[in-house]
C-alpha cells in the first residue's frame, strides 16, 4: 500500500531527483529512444518496413487533412473578415472521393500487410524446436529433441534493486530489469520454432528485435517463429508482454544468438550436463 | 401521491414527480449484492441474501402498485403507453443479448476450443504436449474429465424424455396465452381467466420438472455445474432460462390476479402485453436450448 | 420564453401537487433523492462524473508517480497493477459513460422539444444504482485482499486469482451495466417517442443521433458484458470450466466474449463526442454542419463495424491466419466512416467566420488529437506491425489519445457549450481559455512521449522499467502532473458560474441552432410542456 506519511516529501525528492538525473542521463543506455528497432531477422525488418510504411502514410493524411484545418483556421476566422458561405453544406461529389480515396489508400496498405502476416503464420521447415513455459513469474527452456530443459529467472542484482527501499540507485545495474540468469540460447541462421504454453496464466513471449509476440497459454500450446540473421549473433532482450500478477514486470526475456557451431557445442555440453545430473539423481534416489 | 382528477387529460404526457421507489430499489441491489459477496467469500451464511431479497420484493410490489394505480386512474395517454411499450421491448432484446453470450460461449466450445484441445487446425502440439489422448466430441468434459463420477464419466440427458416433453409444455403454454390474448381483445373475460391461469399453471409445471430433471443429473448422471464445458454450458443455460421462466410465471400470476380483479380492457393492456412478449421471448430461448443444448 | 403555440398532441401531466408545476420539489431528499426531472438528474450524473475523474485521475497521478524514475519508489506492485485496474474501471465507468449520460438527460429532452425523458422514474433509478455499484468497486480499496488488480478487462486466469475483492468487482459490473442499459432504454424511448411533432429523425440535433446509435450499442452489448464476468463468477466459485481448457473450455473465449463487448464500448465512449463536435463547430463556424445525411450513415456504419472487428485486441493469441485477416480488415474499414466524419467537420470549418470561444477551442484540439489517436490505431490494425505494438505503451498512447482529448475533450466541450444554457450566467471566459491552452499542452507532453516508449519496447502495466525508458517516462509524468493540476480550473470555473456571472442570453452563443436555443437561459425547470411548434422548430433546426 501506499505509505502515506512520506509520499508527498518522497514525491518531491523523486521529481528533483528525477530531474537531475534526466538531465545527467549517463551515455550507458539508449536515451530517448524514438522509435522501433528495425531487429534482427528478415520478418523483424519487414515488420520494420511496413510500420515505417503505414506511419508515413498516416503522415502524408495528417499533413493533409491538418493542413486543409489549419489553412480554414487561420483563413477563415472572423477576425480576419471571413463571411460564411452558408450555401456549402453539402456536396455528393467530394463526400464520394472522400471516401474513396482513404478505401485506396487502406487497400495499399493492406496489400503488404496481408503478405507479410502470410508468411509469419508459415511455421514449416523449423530446424530447431523449443517448448517454452511460462510461470508466474520465469520461464521454462525444454529443447525438445535435445532433452536440455531449465529455468530462466530475473537476474539476481536487478532483483535486489528492484525492491521497494532497495536503496540501490538501479541505473548502475547492468541491464537492470533486463537480464537473466539463463539465457535463451539459440544457434543464428536457423529457423527456429517455439511452442508455447504456460502453467498458470496467460503470458506473452516478446523479444523486439525477433518482432516474436505470442502468448502462452495455460491448455493451449502457440507457435511462433524467428530466424536470426547469420551475421547477426549478439544478445537480444524482452520482457513478457501479458499482465501475469504481481511480477509482471520482472519476468524479463534474453535470447543469445550463437554461431550455429558454439550453438552446437553448447548444446552438447548441456545435454551431457543435464544427463549427468539426472543419472546421478536416479542412482543417489535408488 | 395525490392524483388530481383535473389532470387526466388525454392529451398530456404524464411525467411523475418524485417517488421513493427507485433509490429503494438501488439499496435493494445494494444489498442483495452485499449478501452475495458475503456469502461468497464466506463472510456469512446464505442468510446473507435474505434482506436484499425482501427489500427487492418490497420494491417491486410497491412500484409496481404505484404504476398499476395510476394507470387505472387514466394518467397514462396514449403516448404513455407507447413509451411502456418500447421500453419492454428493449429490455427484452438486453435479455437475449444476455443469453446470447452463453450460447456464444456453448458455439465457441463446441466449434472451436474442444477441437483445438484435440490438435485441431494449426493446435497440433495441443495433444502431442499437453493432453494426449484426448478424445474430443460433444459431450465432453475435457481432457482432464473435470466434475462427473469418481472415474470423470458422466451421461446426458437425451432431448427425446423430458425436454421434449418440456417442450411441448411451453409451446403450449405460448398457444394459452395467445388464447388470452384473443379473448381479452374480444372481452371474454371467462375464457381468458381460465387461459391465463392454464398458462402460468404450466410455466410452473415446466419449473418443477426441470427442477426433477437437475436432481436426476445431479444423483444418477453425473452431470453437474462442475462437470467440464458440458455441465458449464448446459446449466449456465438451461438454470438462466429456468430462472426466466420463473420469473415469467410469476408475472402471468400477478397479472392473472389483476385480471380477476377486473383490471385490463380490450383496448389497453399494456401490463398484460409486456408479460406476454416476454413469455414468448422465454419460450424462443427454450427451443432454441432444446436445439442445441439437449438435440443436436 | 419563446413563443409557442399549443399543439394537440403533447402536453404534460405532473403526478404530484399542481404547486409545483413550475419550480422543483420542495425538500432536498424529494428533488435530489427521489426525484424525476430529467435536468435534476442530468446534474446529479454530471457531478458523479465528475467525482469520479478526480478519483481515477488521482489513481493515474499514482501510477505516474511511481514510473516518474525507475526502480521502485512509493507502492507495491500488486498495488499499482490495482492502481491501474481501478484507474481505466472508474474512468470509463464512472467518468465518461456517465458523463454521457448525464448530457444526454439534460440536452435530448430540450433539443427534441420533449417535456422530459420518456421513462423518469427509470431515470432516477439507473442513477441511483451508479453510487451503489461505485461503493463495491472502490470499497476494494478497503480490504485486506486489495483492490482488483488483473487489468481492466479482467483476463481469467489471472483475475480468477483474485482474493476478496473479486465478487465485489463482479457485481459493481453488475450494477453498473443494470445502469447503462436502463439509461440506454430511456434514451431510445425518448428520442423514439418524445420528439415534437414535426422533429422527424432527420432533423435531429447529431448529439440525438450520436447518442441514438450509442443507446443501441449499449443495449447490445452491455449485456454480453454481464455474461462474460458472471461466468468468471461461476468459474471462481462454482467449478465451472468456460475458461479452463482441463474442462473443454479455453481462457481466450474470455477474451472474445468480452471484447465483442469491449470494442463496441469504445465507441459508446467516443460516439456522443462526435455529437458534440458536429454541434458546436457549426455554431462557431456561423455555418450549417456539412453533409447532415452523411454524418448520420457515417455514425451508424461505425456502430455497425464495431460489432465485427473485436479480435483486433487478440492478435497474439494465435487466432487462425483467416480470423487474423478478418480482423484486420475490418478494423481498417473503420477508418472510412471515422474519416468521412473528420473530413465533413473540416468542410464545416472551410469558408466560415470562425470564433474560438472554449467550446470551439476543445472541438478544434478534438479535431486534431482525435485524429492521431485515431491514425495510431490504424497502425495498430496492421497485424504484424501490432505483434510489436501489443501491449505496450504505445497501445497506452493509442487509447489515451481518443479517451482524454477524444471523448474528455468532448465532455468538456459540451459542458463549456451549453453551460451558460444550465445556469443562466456565463462564465468566465478567460478561465476556461486557460484550462483548454494549458490542457491542450499537457496532454501532448503527457501522452505523446508514450509513443516512443512503446515503440522502444516497454511493456504496459508495469510498475517499473528499464533504464533506457527512464527519459520518456519522465517528460510524460511531468505532463501528468500538470495535466492533473489543471483540471482544477474545470470545476472551479463550473462552480463560479453557477454561482453567478454575467447573464447569458437565450442564444448564448451568436449563431447558435437549435431548439435548446429557443428556450429561455436557465432554462425553466419543466420545459417543453407543450411541444414547440412547427415554425419554432424550423428556426432551430440547423440544416
Ligand atoms: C474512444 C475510444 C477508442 C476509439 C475511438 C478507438 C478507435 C480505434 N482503435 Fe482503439 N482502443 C481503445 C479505444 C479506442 N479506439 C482502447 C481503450 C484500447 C485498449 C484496450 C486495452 O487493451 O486496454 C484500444 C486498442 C486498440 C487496438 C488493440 C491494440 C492492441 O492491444 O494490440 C486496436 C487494433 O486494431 C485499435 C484500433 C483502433 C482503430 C482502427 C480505431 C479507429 O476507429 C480509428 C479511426 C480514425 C482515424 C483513422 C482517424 C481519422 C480518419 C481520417 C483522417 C481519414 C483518413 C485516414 C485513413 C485512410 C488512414 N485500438
Ligand atoms: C476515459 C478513460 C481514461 C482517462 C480519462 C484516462 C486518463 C489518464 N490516464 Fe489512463 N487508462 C485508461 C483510461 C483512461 N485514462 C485505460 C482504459 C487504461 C488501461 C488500464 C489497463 O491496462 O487495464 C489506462 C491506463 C493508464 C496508464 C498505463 C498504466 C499501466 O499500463 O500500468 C497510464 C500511465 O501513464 C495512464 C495515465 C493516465 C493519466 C495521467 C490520465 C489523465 O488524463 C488523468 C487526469 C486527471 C486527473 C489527474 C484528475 C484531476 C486532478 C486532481 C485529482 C488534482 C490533483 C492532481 C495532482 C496532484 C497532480 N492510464
Ligand atoms: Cu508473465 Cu507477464
Ligand atoms: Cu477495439
Amino acid at each position: 500500500m501506499l505509505r502515506k506519511s512520506s509520499t508527498l516529501t518522497a514525491a518531491l525528492t523523486a521529481l528533483v531527483g528525477g530531474l537531475a538525473s534526466a538531465l545527467a542521463a549517463p551515455a550507458a543506455h539508449a536515451a530517448w529512444a524514438l522509435n522501433m528497432p528495425p531487429g534482427v531477422t528478415a520478418m523483424s525488418q519487414r515488420i520494420y518496413g511496413l510500420h515505417m510504411t503505414i506511419f508515413w502514410w498516416c503522415v502524408a493524411i495528417a499533413i493533409a487533412v491538418f493542413g486543409v484545418m489549419i489553412y480554414s483556421l487561420v483563413k477563415f476566422r472572423r477576425s480576419v473578415g471571413a463571411v460564411p458561405d452558408s450555401t456549402l453544406v453539402h456536396s455528393t461529389k467530394v463526400e464520394i472521393i472522400w471516401t474513396v480515396i482513404p478505401v485506396i489508400i487502406l487497400v495499399i496498405m493492406a496489400v503488404p500487410a496481408a503478405r507479410t502476416l502470410i508468411q509469419l503464420e508459415d511455421t514449416s521447415n523449423t530446424e530447431l524446436t523449443v517448448k517454452i513455459t511460462a510461470y508466474q513469474w520465469k520461464w521454462q527452456y525444454d529443447y525438445l529433441d535435445q532433452g536440455v530443459s531449465y529455468f530462466s529467472t530475473l537476474a539476481r542484482d536487478s532483483d535486489a534493486a528492484r525492491q521497494l527501499e532497495s536503496g540501490t540507485d538501479v541505473f548502475t545495474v547492468p541491464h537492470y530489469l533486463l537480464n537473466v540468469d539463463h539465457p535463451f540460447v539459440v544457434p543464428v541462421g536457423t529457423k527456429v520454432r517455439l511452442l508455447l504454453t504456460a502453467q498458470d496464466v496467460i503470458h506473452a513471449w516478446w523479444v523486439p528485435d525477433l518482432a516474436v509476440k505470442k502468448d502462452a497459454i495455460p491448455g493451449f500450446v502457440n507457435e511462433a517463429w524467428f530466424e536470426i540473421q547469420a551475421d547477426k549473433p549478439g544478445l537480444y532482450r524482452g520482457q513478457c508482454a501479458e499482465l501475469c500478477g504481481r511480477d509482471h514486470g520482472f519476468m524479463p526475456i534474453v535470447v543469445d544468438a550463437r554461431s550455429k557451431e558454439d550453438f552446437a557445442a553448447w548444446i552438447k555440453a548441456q545435454a551431457a550436463e543435464q544427463k549427468q545430473a539426472s543419472t546421478a539423481l536416479t542412482r543417489s534416489a535408488g | 401521491m395525490s392524483i388530481k382528477s383535473d389532470t387526466h387529460d388525454s392529451n398530456t404526457y404524464y411525467i411523475p414527480h418524485g417517488s421513493p421507489w427507485p433509490i429503494v430499489g438501488s439499496v435493494a441491489l445494494f444489498v442483495l449484492m452485499w449478501g452475495a459477496v458475503l456469502f461468497l467469500n464466506e463472510w456469512a451464511s446464505a442468510w446473507a441474501f435474505l434482506p436484499g431479497a425482501l427489500i427487492l420484493a418490497f420494491m417491486f410490489f410497491g412500484w409496481f402498485a404505484t404504476v398499476i394505480n395510476e394507470n387505472e386512474a387514466g394518467l397514462f395517454n396514449l403516448q404513455v403507453d407507447k413509451s411502456f411499450r418500447m421500453g419492454m421491448m428493449w429490455f427484452i432484446i438486453s435479455e437475449v443479448m444476455f443469453f446470447a453470450a452463453f450460447f456464444g460461449a456453448l458455439f465457441y466450445a463446441r466449434v472451436l476450443s474442444v477441437p483445438w484441445i484435440a490438435g485441431a487446425g494449426t493446435k497440433i502440439f495441443n495433444p502431442l504436449l499437453l493432453w494426449q489422448g484426448y478424445n474430443p466430441g460433444w459431450p465432453t468434459n475435457g481432457p482432464a474429465k473435470v466434475g462427473g463420477f469418481e472415474d470423470g464419466s458422466f451421461s446426458i440427458i437425451p432431448a427425446f424424455g423430458l425436454p421434449a416433453i418440456n417442450t411441448m409444455i411451453l409451446l403450449t403454454s405460448g398457444v394459452t396465452i395467445t388464447i388470452a390474448h384473443h379473448a381479452l381483445r374480444a372481452g371474454k373475460r371467462n375464457i381468458l381467466t381460465i387461459f391465463l391461469a392454464a398458462t402460468f399453471l404450466l410455466g410452473f409445471l415446466f419449473v418443477g420438472l426441470q427442477a426433477e430433471e437437475y436432481g436426476e443429473a445431479y444423483k444418477e448422471l453425473g452431470l453437474k455445474l462442475s462437470t467440464g464445458i458440458y455441465g458449464s454450458t448446459f446449466f449456465m443455460l438451461t438454470g438462466f432460462h429456468g430462472l426466466h421462466v420463473t420469473i415469467g410465471a410469476i408475472m402471468l400470476l400477478i397479472i392473472w390476479l389483476r385480471v380477476v380483479r377486473g383490471h385490463f380492457t380490450p383496448g389497453r393492456h399494456f401490463g398484460f402485453e409486456a408479460v406476454a412478449w416476454y413469455w414468448h421471448f422465454v419460450d424462443v430461448v427454450w427451443l432454441g436450448l432444446f436445439v442445441f443444448v439437449y438435440w443436436i | 420564453m419563446a413563443e409557442h403555440a399549443h399543439t394537440a398532441h403533447a402536453g404534460v401531466t405532473h403526478g404530484a401537487d399542481h404547486d409545483a408545476h413550475h419550480g422543483p420539489a420542495h425538500g432536498f431528499i424529494q428533488r435530489w433523492v427521489m426525484g424525476t426531472n430529467h435536468k435534476d438528474i442530468g446534474t446529479l450524473y454530471l457531478i458523479f462524473a465528475c467525482v469520479m475523474f478526480f478519483i481515477g485521475g488521482t489513481m493515474a497521478m499514482i501510477i505516474r508517480l511511481e514510473l516518474f524514475k525507475p526502480g521502485l519508489q512509493f507502492v507495491d506492485p500488486m498495488f499499482f497493477n490495482s492502481m491501474t485496474s481501478m484507474h481505466a474501471l472508474v474512468m470509463i465507468f464512472g467518468a465518461v459513460m456517465p458523463a454521457w449520460v448525464g448530457l444526454a438527460n439534460w440536452m435530448i429532452p430540450l433539443q427534441v422539444g420533449a417535456p422530459d425523458m420518456a421513462l423518469p422514474r427509470m431515470n432516477n433509478f439507473s442513477f441511483w444504482l451508479l453510487p451503489f455499484a461505485f461503493t463495491l468497486l472502490l470499497g476494494t480499496l478497503f480490504i485486506p485482499s486489495g483492490a482488483p488488480a488483473g487489468g481492466w478487462t479482467l483476463y481469467p486466469p489471472l483475475s480468477l486469482q483474485g482474493g476478496d475483492s473479486f465478487p465485489m468487482a463482479i457485481f459493481a459490473i453488475h450494477l453498473m451495466g443494470a445502469s447503462s442499459i436502463m439509461g440506454a432504454i430511456n434514451v431510445i424511448v425518448t428520442l423514439m417517442n418524445m420528439r415534437a411533432p414535426g422533429m422527424t429523425l432527420l432533423r435531429m440535433p447529431m448529439f440525438c443521433w450520436t447518442w441514438l446509435i450509442t443507446a443501441y450499442l449499449l443495449i447490445l452489448v452491455m449485456p454480453v458484458l454481464a455474461g462474460a464476468v458472471t461466468m468468471l463468477l461461476t468459474d471462481h466459485f462454482f467449478g465451472t470450466s468456460f475458461f479452463s481448457a482441463a474442462g473443454g473450455g479455453d481462457p481466450v473465449m474470455y477474451q472474445h466474449i468480452f471484447w465483442f463487448f469491449g470494442h463496441p464500448e469504445v465507441y459508446i465512449l467516443i460516439l456522443p463526442a462526435f455529437g458534440i463536435v458536429s454541434e458546436i463547430i457549426p455554431t462557431f463556424a456561423r455555418k450549417p454542419l456539412f453533409g447532415y445525411e452523411t454524418m448520420v450513415y457515417a455514425t451508424a456504419s461505425i456502430g455497425f463495424l464495431s460489432f465485427i472487428v473485436w479480435a483486433h485486441h487478440m492478435f497474439t493469441v494465435g487466432m487462425p491466419l483467416a480470423g487474423q485477416m478478418f480482423f484486420m480488415l475490418t478494423t481498417m474499414l473503420i477508418a472510412v466512416p471515422t474519416g468521412v466524419k473528420v473530413f465533413n467537420w473540416t468542410a464545416t470549418m472551410w469558408k466560415g467566420s470562425m470564433t474560438f470561444e472554449p467550446p470551439m477551442l476543445f472541438a478544434i484540439a478534438f479535431l486534431f488529437l482525435f485524429s492521431i489517436g485515431g491514425f495510431s490505431g490504424l497502425m495498430l490494425a496492421i497485424v504484424p506491425a501490432d505483434f510489436q505494438y501489443q501491449d505496450t505503451y504505445f497501445v497506452v498512447a493509442h487509447f489515451h489519445y481518443v479517451l482524454v482529448p477524444g471523448s474528455i475533450f468532448g465532455i468538456m466541450g459540451g459542458v463549456y457549450y451549453w453551460l451558460p444554457k444550465w445556469t443562466g450566467n456565463m462564465y468566465n471566459q478567460a478561465l476556461a481559455k486557460w484550462h483548454f491552452w494549458l490542457s491542450a499542452i499537457f496532454v501532448n507532453v503527457l501522452f505523446f512521449p508514450q509513443h516512443f516508449l512503446g515503440l522502444a519496447g516497454m511493456p504496459r502495466r508495469i510498475p517499473d522499467y528499464a533504464t533506457q525508458f527512464a527519459d520518456w517516462n519522465l517528460v510524460s509524468s511531468i505532463g501528468g502532473f500538470g495535466f492533473g493540476l489543471v483540471q482544477l480550473l474545470f470545476p472551479l470555473c463550473i462552480w463560479q458560474c453557477v454561482r453567478g456571472g454575467e447573464r447569458a442570453t437565450d442564444k448564448v452563443w451568436e449563431s447558435a441552432h437549435g431548439l435548446e436555443w429557443e428556450l429561455p437561459s436557465p432554462a425553466p425547470y419543466h420545459s417543453w410542456e407543450t411541444a414547440p411548434s412547427m415554425p419554432v422548430i424550423a428556426h432551430g433546426a440547423s440544416h
